[in-house]
Order: structure tokens, then sequence, then C-alpha cells
């Protein structure tokens, strides 16, 4: 237990310090971006899944994993889709 | 928990997350972080699939197969403007997510700890307020309900009453019997208590309400780790709920709003008889004559440096596209074109920057709020299209409205200013903007994208 807390503070504070310094220009991609990593809970189902004693359980977690990964895919390809139109202005920089 | 190969592995991922949100540091590295964030989720979803024998279930390749196919769709189908209606959705299916694994936990095991039953308790919850909170949220943006705050009569009793009652049904978990019945009826109650957390915040609002859920989708999942005794669950929920956290601060900030107003529902309420005395001089004031003697055009040929403040109203008359135009015009006339972005243009963070992207419109000529202030003085015309609080110096005299105090793009300040608005109406704020009748403004009413695709056809 007491190691859990540690890696919930310790990483609460790196992730405040890292997303911080974010530029606002990246702000809706981060947020797509989070709203990804957010679907990790899929993690959760899986450990539910496979330590399930009732068929209940197992319905639970199916239901789960299916929520999760709609979130995960679809946040991931999303911000994909936004980060490479900020990516493709690069070469055709034209003011000084 | 066990220092198992597993256990190993997945702390050191944790190390890939934290650095995959480095890497968002700036548009060069972004999408790099993107992918090594999607492949670090990849790696551990299968290291988990492994470790707990899962891999040969027929249920868990269904819904993994159904709900990435979901995830495709919705993701190639979204138009760039609806990107906060699909955050928002997302986040909910995260809590719902959330809530699932925990109502597996609580209601199906019989693992007793005190450990298990609070944290489970407390992630259906928070799982639940993100799920119904982000519905919610969602219909708004997508004008399926009133973008208006709806206030019920008690709504802040109702509201107590809800938290009072997750607390003592929590209690009672902890206590006593940890039927599955009690979990349902602990999801029932949080999820009423996000409808009606959300229903009252307004539309303009939403920055700070999608923050915040995005916020709260990470906790749920950090507080569903403690659950299942999961350490990348824990850190990864931890990191998205404090970048949540953030944005939420930054998003209230720029509005010059506490947290604490924008849930309780207060942006056009409230200070009735001082916004009153705002509204009237202004308005009997407005309607100014048009200042000629010289066309938008000349004008526009004169000057050599313009900045370019857009708004929500550009991105709903859909005229990115038409100021891409008109940029690229002014660009072949070698003028020096900027835009100035407000925090909270758009209706999520950093909305506009990616609506100008998407119009092909180069990040490196889009300026933050304060490095804009500072060049106006030097600018010989600023074109605002669709914006209209963010650009309202009454902001900064308007005592008791909604937008007194916020931060603005000092427009005012350049030597001629022309605005593209739908109409001299107030912004969504309510408040008359002062802008409208000084001499330096010229007021061009009407849809932007027309009026801005005729000025770059005469250029």
């Amino acid at each position: 237990m007491w190691f859990m807390a540690l890696i919930f503070v310790v990483t609460l504070a790196a992730g405040y310090r890292i997303i911080r310094n974010i530029p606002s220009l990246l702000h809706t991609p981060l947020m797509s971006g989070m709203n990804a990593l957010s679907g990790v809970t899929v993690v959760g189902a899986l450990v539910v899944m496979g330590t399930a004693i009732v068929h209940e359980s197992s319905i639970l977690a199916a239901a789960a994993v299916f929520l999760a990964t709609v979130n995960i895919v679809a946040g991931f390809l999303v911000t994909h889709r936004m980060l490479r139109m900020f990516k493709k202005k690069k070469p055709n920089k034209r003011q000084p | 928990m066990t220092f198992s190969v597993y256990n190993i592995l997945v702390t050191v991922f944790i190390v890939g997350f934290l650095y995959s949100l480095k890497l968002m540091n700036s548009p060069v590295t972004a999408a790099r972080g993107n992918l090594l964030g999607g492949l670090c989720i990849l790696s551990v979803v299968a290291a988990t699939i492994l470790e707990y024998g899962v891999i040969s279930r027929g249920t868990l390749w269904i819904s993994m197969g159904a709900g990435g196919a979901v995830g495709l769709i919705l993701a190639l189908k979204t138009a760039i403007i609806r990107m906060p209606q699909l955050v928002a959705l997302l986040n909910g299916l995260g809590g719902g997510a959330s809530t699932l694994t925990a109502f597996a936990v609580l209601g199906y095991t019989h693992d007793g700890t005190y450990t298990t039953v609070v944290t489970a308790g407390l992630a259906i919850i928070i799982g639940s307020v993100t799920f119904s909170g982000s519905m919610i949220a969602a219909a708004k943006l997508e004008h399926k309900i009133s973008q208006k705050p709806i206030v019920f009569t008690g709504h802040n009793a109702i509201g107590y009453l809800l938290v009072i009652l997750m607390g003592a049904i929590l209690t009672f978990l902890t206590l006593t019997s940890h039927h599955p019945y009690v979990s349902i009826l602990l999801i029932a109650v949080a999820l009423t208590f996000g409808i009606i957390f959300t229903i009252r915040i307004g539309g303009a609002d939403m920055p700070v309400t999608i923050s915040l859920l995005n916020s709260l989708s990470g906790l749920a999942a950090s507080v569903a780790g403690f659950t299942v005794r999961n350490p990348i669950l824990i850190a990864v929920g931890a990191v998205v709920g404090a970048g949540g956290f953030i944005l939420t601060q930054i998003m209230c900030r720029a509005m010059n709003r506490t947290l604490y107003n924008v849930v309780m529902g207060r942006t056009t309420v409230a200070s009735g008889k001082k916004r009153q005395e705002y509204l009237t001089p202004a308005s009997t004031s407005a309607r100014m004559p048009e200042k000629t003697g010289e066309s938008d055009v000349d004008l526009l040929r004169k000057s050599a440096c313009i900045i370019i403040v857009p708004g929500y109203g550009m991105a709903l008359s859909q005229a990115q596209h038409a100021v891409k135009a008109l940029y690229d015009a002014l660009l072949a006339m070698e003028k020096d074109v900027q835009f100035a972005i407000h925090p909270v243009a758009g209706r999520m963070p950093g909305h506009m920057n990616v609506l100008l992207a998407e119009a092909d419109i180069p990040y490196d000529r889009l300026l933050e709020m304060d490095d804009a202030n500072k060049l106006f003085k030097n600018t010989d015309v600023v074109l605002v299209v669709g914006a209209n609080d963010v650009v309202n110096p009454a902001a900064a005299t308007a005592e008791g409205t909604p937008i007194y105090g916020m931060p603005i793009l000092t427009v005012a300040e350049a030597k001629r200013v022309i605005i593209f608005n739908l109409d001299e109406k107030p912004g969504y704020a309510g408040v008359e903007n002062s802008l409208y009748g000084m001499d330096t403004v010229t007021l061009r009413l009407g849809d932007a994208k027309e009026q801005i695709q005729k000025l770059t056809k005469a250029l």
C-alpha cells in the first residue's frame, strides 16, 4: 500500500511539472493525448477479467475493456491527426 | 503488491509515459510523443494480458475488437471543429470503464479489505460523475441541449444532498456487506450528481469543464488502480489527473474566474444590477457611422504589419479557410501577418490553434496572448474575425460583469482595427463591446466568411 501511495504522489508531481511547461499552442492535442492515456484503465479491466471468479465480473470487465479500447484507439488516432497538421507546416516557413 | 517481473516492467513503462508527455513540449516532437504514448499503452496491455492469462478469452478479443473498430471510426470521421465533443465523449468512456472495473471488484469478489472497498467506492463515484458529466458536456457542445446554464430549483440543495448520499453509501459499504445492489445504487447517485453538476455550466465555460472532466477521468483510473493493485494504472491516472488540473487552472485564469464560480454556473447570471449600468449607456451610443474616406483594401495595402484575431465566431461560420486565403494574399504582398490567440478562444484549451493549423496556417505565425499584446502598439491593422469578449476593453472597467478582470487582447492599441462580426450584439458574456465606439475601429457586419472572401478578392 505505501508503495502504491508513493507511486501516486511521485507521478502526480512529475506530471504536474512536465505538463505545466507545454505551450497553449498544443493544449488541444495534449488534452486528447492525455484522454487516450486515461484509457489505461483497460489494464484494470484486464486484471479483473483474469482474476474473476464469477461470471458477472467477466461480463463487467469485458464491457470496461470495450469502453476503454474506444477511448484509447480514438484518442491516440485523433491526436495523431491533429499533430500531423502541426507538423507539415515546418517546410513552408516563409517569414524571416 | 509483489516485485514480480510484471511490476518491474510496468514501472519502466511509467517513465516511458512521462517521457512521451515531455515530448509534447514542442510541435516538432509532439507527434513522436503521442506515438511513444500509444506504444507504451500497447505494451502495457500486452504485458497485462500475458501476466493475467486472459489471452485465450473470447470475450477479451470481441470487446477489444469492437472497441478498436468504434474508436477507429470515431477518430477518422470526426471533423476538427467537433474535437471538443469527441474529447468529452471519450473522457466519459474512460470514466465509465473505471466505474465498471471498480464495480466488478466491489460487487463480485470477496476481497473485503478496507483499501479495496474505499478505493473501489471512490473509483465508482469519480468514474460515474465523469461519465454522465462528459455526456452532458458533449451534448451541450453538439447543441443537443441548450448551451445556456440550466438551473433547477434548489439546484445547490440537490447537489449537496447527492454528495451526502454518496458519502453515506460509501460508509455503509465499508461497514457492512458490499452487495452488488449497493454498488448499483452508488453508481446511480453518482451519475445523477454528474448531470446536476454539468448541466448548469454555460457553453463558453466548456474549456474549463472539459479540462476538469479530463482531470477526473485520470483520477478515476488512478483510484481504480489502487483497487486492482496495479502501479501503471495509479501512475498514468495520476499524471492525467495532474495535467487536466493544470489546464483547468490555466483556463480559469484566462477568464479571471474561480473554478467555484464556473461550476456554480455563474456565467451570465448574477450581478444583475451592475451589469445593467454598463449595458445601457453603451447601447445608446452604438450604431456608429461608417468611417469612410479609405476602404479596407487601401488600408491593408498601406499597412506593413497586420495581426489577425480569430474567435469562435470564425470557427462557427467556417471562415478559417477564407482567412487562410486572405493570409496568403497578404503574404504575397509581402506583409507581415500574424495571428493573436486568446487562451479561451474556442470551446476547449488550444482549440483555435488546431482550427488554424487545419486551415494550413503555419504554427509559428500564431501568437499567444502575452506576446501579441506587446506587438499591438506597432501594428498597423488588426483584423478581428468573429471574436468579441476576448477583445473587449470593457473587461478592465465593467465591474460586476462576467468579463470584469479578464485578461484581453489589447487590440485598441493598434493604429487601426477592423472587426468582422455577425452583428453588434454583445458577446457571450452579454457586455457591450466598447471597441465599437472608437475612432480607429471599423465594424463590418455580416457573415465573416463572405466579408473576408470579398476583401481577399479586392486585394
